[in-house]
């Protein structure tokens, strides 16, 4: 079984959309640690040490996930993660800004997968599929 | 009269209690040096006739039962390992000190061999071997479990770690000399600590195995089995006279502290969440019991530690205003050290205690209480606390050799109180201050075992 680290990043609280990604991966098949909201990146490194995982998916609602997610690959990395698989979801920027750019930000800032307001876990799922497998 | 019998081989002293079943207190205590070097029983008996001398009342043959607790010879002493260290070192750690242990040693990761050659050559009784989550990491502990056959490592060790290295890990030591034992997970799921398995092998390694190596094991032919390290039995007591049993209530949440001639232990009992609702707890579940052990802080064998602690400017704080003396601080730390059966004589040395003791308090605490750390974040300022907050800690207990017997004792506990100077460690706002003035504590804990009752009632009894 594969797992992955789920978490919502910063000083953010929004809880409702780290259930739900909870319980549709469990449902679908994975191994699904969830690390919580109010989560630092440290926490996220650690738990994927421990566990051995294979991707972290982390959330962002708020509009500071920019902030929040910059060296997290440099971390990764630092902490022999190379390999792990970074995704990062919700409303990740604030407002509403063209999305091709903040894609690019943060892919340059190291991330695999970078979704926009309103893609659902569920839609993330063949991706995940094709990068770690199940 | 129905006389029971609890003895502590202690490092020092070997002390014995003696209660009445029957009518419910402490016919009385005493003492006699340890002697583990040539027969443990030595010390034992002369303790023994002291005790019948002073209490001709009791009757050797009349005895009904005894239990004994040691923490002779240095004490347990373990090296735990894990992965990363806020995390499956942390619950190793946990466990060992749960268990009555000091924790001498630590590491996290990949063993290298500079860090196994430390271990082998350090003077460990057991290894706590942890790393990873149920299903998690395995290749980390197999890695350091390894490391510890290829130095033919000879005390026992315990797997504890990620439940899927275990089959591998015990094909590995099958046919070896390894003593090795396996128990579940102290770090099943990530952030969840079950250390209870590991805490009852490590007591049972310690009676089995450990008691002999340190030539503790005669003790059995007159007591029957040791049943416990002394800083677990201390640990049981504070429990018991916190949680209260059945309809006898206990005193809520407290602490005691233990200042002794190598260590300062410092116990707390009670969840410790943060009190205001805007703070956020980090970091590993706290147990409702926690036991912190400082190696570097105590009266006499880690006395010139303090010279790397506290400056020269530090360290005079802690004189008494009144105090005129000009202390030679340097010297009269080196010379408890290298005497450690110094006891003062003069005034002066005296104070000169008071102050060690007064800073053993004081460091042990800002090390075991939990912190506040503020964190600037976008929406403003959050408050993240580790660790307990124990401001709402209502007594505080003291104990060992220091402060049993001196007069000032409340005086050095108060240095666990709030401070200016450091809000933002969690410490007791207004507790008040007992002192375990007979030295029952360990005793109540082993009494604990088959009387829980009457060591609660004893214990608020005797401790003032
Ligand atoms: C409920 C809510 C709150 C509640 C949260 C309660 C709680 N503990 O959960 C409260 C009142 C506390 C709150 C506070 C704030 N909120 Co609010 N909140 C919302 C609201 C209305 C709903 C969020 C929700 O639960 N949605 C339902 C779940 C199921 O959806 P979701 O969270 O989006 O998650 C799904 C997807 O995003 C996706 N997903 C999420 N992560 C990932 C990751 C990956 C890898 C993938 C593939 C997918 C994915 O899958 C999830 C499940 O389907 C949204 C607006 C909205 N309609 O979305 C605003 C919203 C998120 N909040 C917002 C803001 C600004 C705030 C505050 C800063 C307001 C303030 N100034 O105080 C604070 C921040 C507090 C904090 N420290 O975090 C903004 C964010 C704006 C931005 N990003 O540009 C939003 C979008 C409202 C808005 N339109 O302005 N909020």
């Amino acid at each position: 079984m594969k797992t992955v680290i789920i978490g919502v990043i910063g000083a953010d609280v929004h809880a409702v959309g780290n259930k739900i990604i909870d319980y549709v991966l469990s449902q679908n098949g994975y191994n699904v640690v969830n690390i919580g909201v109010l989560s630092t990146q440290e926490d996220f490194i650690n738990a994927a040490i421990e566990t051995s995982a294979q991707a972290i998916l982390i959330s962002s609602l708020y509009g500071h996930g920019e902030m929040d997610c910059r060296y997290m690959r440099e971390k990764c990395d630092e902490a022999g993660l190379e390999n792990i698989k970074l995704y990062v979801g919700g409303n990740i920027v604030v407002g509403k800004q063209d999305f091709t750019e903040v894609e690019k930000r943060f892919k340059d800032m190291g991330f695999d997968r970078v979704y926009p307001p309103g893609v659902k876990i569920e839609d993330a799922l063949a991706h995940l599929k094709e990068d770690i497998g199940i | 009269m129905k006389p029971y019998l609890l003895v502590d081989f202690g490092s020092t002293y070997t002390k014995l209690t003696c209660v009445d079943l029957e009518k419910e207190y402490i016919i009385g205590t005493s003492k006699a040096t340890t002697t583990v070097t040539t027969n443990v029983l030595d010390g034992y008996n002369k303790a023994f006739e002291r005790l019948i001398r002073d209490h001709p009342e009791i009757k050797e043959e009349e005895i009904v039962g005894i239990l004994g607790c040691s923490s002779a010879a240095g004490g347990l002493k373990m090296a735990a390992i894990g992965l990363v260290e806020e995390l499956t070192v942390e619950a190793a750690k946990r466990a060992c000190l749960g268990a009555g242990a000091i924790v001498n040693l630590v590491f996290s990761h990949h063993m290298t061999k500079r860090e196994v050659k430390q271990l082998v050559e350090a003077d460990i009784d057991i290894i706590l071997l942890a790393g990873g989550t149920d299903g998690g990491n395995t290749e980390c502990i197999i890695h350091n479990a390894k490391k510890l056959k290829e130095a033919d490592i000879k005390v026992p060790i315990i797997i504890a770690g990620n439940k899927d290295a275990v089959d591998e890990i015990e094909e590995m030591y099958e046919g070896t000399n390894l003593q090795y034992y396996v128990v579940s997970n102290v770090m099943p799921q990530l952030k969840k600590l079950d250390v209870k398995e590991a805490k009852d092998i490590i007591r049972k390694i310690f009676i089995d195995k450990i008691i002999e190596a340190k030539g503790i094991k005669k003790a059995e032919e007159k007591i029957g089995q040791l049943i416990m390290p002394t800083p677990e039995a201390v640990l049981q007591a504070a429990e018991l006279l916190s949680k209260g049993y059945e309809e006898e209530e206990g005193y809520g949440d407290l602490m005691v502290i233990d200042i002794g001639g190598a260590t300062t232990d410092v116990h707390t009992i009670g969840e410790g969440f943060p009190k205001r609702t805007e703070v956020i707890m980090k970091g590993l579940q706290e147990p409702f019991s926690k036991r912190t052990v400082e190696g570097d802080l105590g009266m006499r064998y880690s006395a010139n530690a303090l010279l790397s602690l506290v400056s020269d400017y530090e360290f005079r704080k802690y004189f008494d205003e009144d105090d005129k003396c000009n202390h030679n601080i340097t010297k009269s730390l080196n010379r408890r050290k290298d005497n450690v059966d110094f006891i003062p004589q003069t005034k002066d040395e005296e104070e000169f205690d008071k102050a060690i003791a007064k800073i053993c308090c004081d460091v042990s605490m800002s090390r075991h209480v939990g912190h506040v750390e503020v964190v600037h974040t976008p929406l403003g300022d959050m408050y993240y606390q580790t660790g307990k907050d124990l401001s709402g800690i209502k007594y505080v207990i003291g104990t060992g050799g220091v402060l049993i017997s001196n007069v000032d004792a409340k005086n050095i506990l108060k240095q666990v109180n709030k401070k200016s100077d450091r809000i933002l460690e969690l410490r007791p706002n207004n507790p008040s201050f007992l002192i375990d003035k007979s030295y029952i504590l360990a005793s109540m804990g082993l009494l604990s075992q088959k009387y829980p009752r009457l060591a609660l009632k004893l214990m608020k009894q005797y401790l003032l």
